[in-house]
């Protein structure tokens, strides 16, 4: 391997201009559309792409060997910094595994507010795939609508924890704040918002647009035994007409009493992808508007009650002395899982998110792996851009909707 | 004399562990007679040997023999309907019993159940790639072998993923620290400079937590504030007390008298 350093830059092995017709090109890292860190080297023939390799790390921090230096409460802010679009999404996988290794039962206004939170986060993410996804491919006033109704609920989200993109809203066993007032009515006329403007701004942009239509159709096609094979989750599977999201089948906190529908597109294209995300949306504002009416009906309990994990309320903790004692060996020593292993999967904004979970017992994981969606969509890249033309890769690589926090991890 | 850490696991531990404390375990169950697992397992059985199967938390956890893992995971796929490989990685047990535990996480979309095949490899030895199963195994057996060293042999392009391709040490050993060893911190000291500006640059601090209290490049001190990158080795700093501005205490209630003062 070549010794580099400022005077002898490193040249990639690459024939830049070959004596066919063929070029190879380098797309990214820092190119605007890589979504992040993305760096794509492309074979090109003419315009037509031969061969496509992705290159990823430069986002890479060592968050699971962070989370074996760390204790199980220590870690649950890291996860923020995952995928950074929705961290509810990835701050409730991480508590959902482990509570699910410790046999935890959360309190109903807890999983309430939970499942409120997540399918806020999905409509944070899911505009922000839309607005991002049209601005790769050309149309700028969807990106300028769809940012407007995400600081919305992103203010709700900042009503709710304070934070607008790192949240640590959920924790293991439960949620740490009741909701704050008017939240509800806020999330309610949100809901009525987003339902507007979905019908009347995004999709009357987009949906009959005919560059759009042109841009998206039959562009990044993927067969369902690819999307099975590459271990694609999410849109990116039901995009290729398979009806799998864990949310039903494998239903966690409150999605198993709730009224929702899982929207499938056979097209298996770009501009299936994406009406799959604008039906999404609608079907997150269902669940919002039924959840709404669910937390006036629960207790007003937010951590499960469990001494040897979970510190006790605050006002236990100021009162009596065995809460205290409890506490101050949760927060200097941190909290021992039982020995075993698990791995709970749950439906993120883009895909299956899971967090495999290896205890020997310890305050510390002896190792955590983060399944993230990105990861394996990003390894389709690979195939998928092979065959296309280069000013496709850009619409195929939003419509992967990667996000790079999770994909180097 | 100085405190003794183990060697082969330099990861944080527990400062204070009880003597009595017996840790409790995850339940792990039988695999019900008639149930889905059950034929999984039967089915698995007539072609692999399989160590172990448990339920543990809802999915089944099935211990093979390592040279068993193509043959296991193709009878998976192809018989058991478990279509996806949503993950595989390793987990290091070497400094117990100098192995890896290599674990393959399966789906079946039409029964929504999950398997992990579990298999366990002597260091330095190779487990057969699944990438003609499993296209998805491409990505995730190169982060393996990025991350623990471990080869899968017929993988299409054995390569670093998320470390440089120059790196050296693989980063999930239990052996490695978390704040890199003697080769992280010389790496980008190298790059940027060149090896032999390693005694003027020195090598590069890899804890974001650490805070040097001389380090006057890095660092200042409030009411200690010194000029940038001034020696302060030797205790030479200029008490700098901060002045606070006096219109803080002005009572506009009375008087304009600060006002005045000014003109």
């Amino acid at each position: 391997m070549q010794v580099t350093n400022k005077l002898t830059p490193f040249f990639e092995n690459l024939n830049f201009e070959r004596d066919d017709n063929t070029m190879v090109i380098n797309f990214g890292p820092q190119h605007p559309s890589a979504h992040g860190q993305l760096r794509l080297m492309l074979e090109l023939d003419g315009e037509l792409v031969t061969k496509a390799y992705p290159d990823i790390g430069y986002l890479h921090r060592g968050i699971e060997k962070m989370a074996e230096n760390m204790t199980y409460n220590e870690f649950l802010p890291t996860t923020d910094r995952l995928d950074y679009i929705a961290s509810t999404a990835n701050n409730y996988a991480y508590a959902l595994s482990v509570e699910r290794l410790i046999g935890l039962e959360v309190p109903r206004r807890a999983q309430v507010i939970r499942t409120m939170l997540l399918e806020l986060n999905r409509i944070i993410s899911h505009l922000f795939f839309v607005a991002t996804h049209a601005l790769d491919v050309g149309a700028m006033s969807v990106f300028l609508y769809a940012f407007r109704e995400r600081e919305f609920a992103m203010d709700l989200m900042e009503d709710y924890c304070g934070a607008r993109l790192t949240h640590s809203a959920v924790r293991i066993g439960g949620v740490p704040l009741d909701l704050p007032k008017n939240w509800l009515t806020d999330l309610s006329k949100f809901c009525t918002k987003v339902n507007h403007e979905l019908e009347h701004t995004y999709e009357a942009l987009l949906t009959e647009n005919r560059i759009w239509k042109m841009r998206l159709e039959d562009v990044g096609i993927l067969s369902a035994e690819d999307a099975l094979s590459w271990g694609c989750t999410g849109p990116m599977l039901r995009g290729s007409g398979i009806k799998y999201d864990i949310r039903k089948e494998e239903p966690y906190e409150l999605y198993s009493e709730l009224d929702f529908d899982i929207p499938v597109s056979d097209k298996c294209d770009s501009y299936g992808r994406y009406a799959l995300y604008m039906e999404e949306m609608r079907q997150s504002v269902k669940i919002l508007k039924q959840l709404i009416p669910m937390y006036g009906k629960t207790e007003p309990k937010l951590m499960a009650h469990a001494p040897q994990y979970i510190s006790a309320p605050k006002e236990e903790i100021m009162t009596q002395n065995y809460a205290l004692m409890q506490h101050f060996v949760l927060v200097t020593q941190g909290m021992r899982p039982p020995v075993g292993e698990v791995y709970a999967p749950t439906e993120s904004p883009k895909g299956e998110l899971g967090f495999y979970i290896k205890s020997e017992g310890e305050p510390y994981a002896y190792r955590l792996k983060c399944r993230a969606p990105s990861f394996f969509h990003t390894g389709l890249l690979q195939e998928i851009l092979v065959g296309t033309y280069i000013a496709d890769v850009v619409t195929i690589i939003g419509s992967t909707n990667i996000v790079f926090g999770e994909v180097d991890r | 004399m100085r405190k003794y850490t183990p060697k082969d696991n330099v990861q944080k531990k527990s400062y204070y562990t009880d003597r009595f404390w017996v840790a409790p375990r995850v339940p792990s169950l039988d695999v019900e007679a008639g149930s889905h697992f059950d034929n999984v397992v039967k089915e698995l059985s007539k072609s692999v040997s399989v160590k172990d199967a448990k339920v543990q938390i809802g999915q089944l956890r099935i211990v093979i023999n390592a040279k068993d893992n193509f043959g296991a995971i193709k009878t998976l796929r192809d018989s058991c309907g478990y279509k996806m490989c949503s993950e595989l990685s390793a987990v290091d047990y070497l400094a117990q019993d100098g192995e890896f535990e290599v674990f393959y996480q399966l789906l079946n979309l039409d029964e929504a159940k999950r398997v992990r095949v579990v298999c366990r490899i002597k260091n330095g030895e190779a487990v057969e790639s699944i990438v003609p199963l499993f296209k998805s195994a491409n990505f995730a057996e190169r982060e393996m072998f990025d991350m623990f060293g471990i080869q899968a042999n017929n993988h299409p392009f054995m390569k670093r993923i998320l470390m440089p391709d120059d790196w050296e040490g693989h980063p999930l050993l239990k052996t490695y620290p978390l704040h890199g060893d003697e080769f992280a911190s010389w790496y980008e000291v190298d790059k940027i400079f060149g090896k032999e500006y390693r005694d003027v640059v020195g090598p590069e601090n890899r804890d974001p937590s650490n805070v040097d209290r001389y380090d006057s490049q890095r660092f200042s001190r409030v009411g200690y504030e010194v000029p940038f990158a001034a020696p302060i080795e030797e205790g030479n700093e200029q008490e700098n007390p901060i002045a606070y501005s006096e219109t803080f205490m002005v009572d506009y209630t009375t008087g304009t008298t600060t006002l005045k003062k000014r003109k």
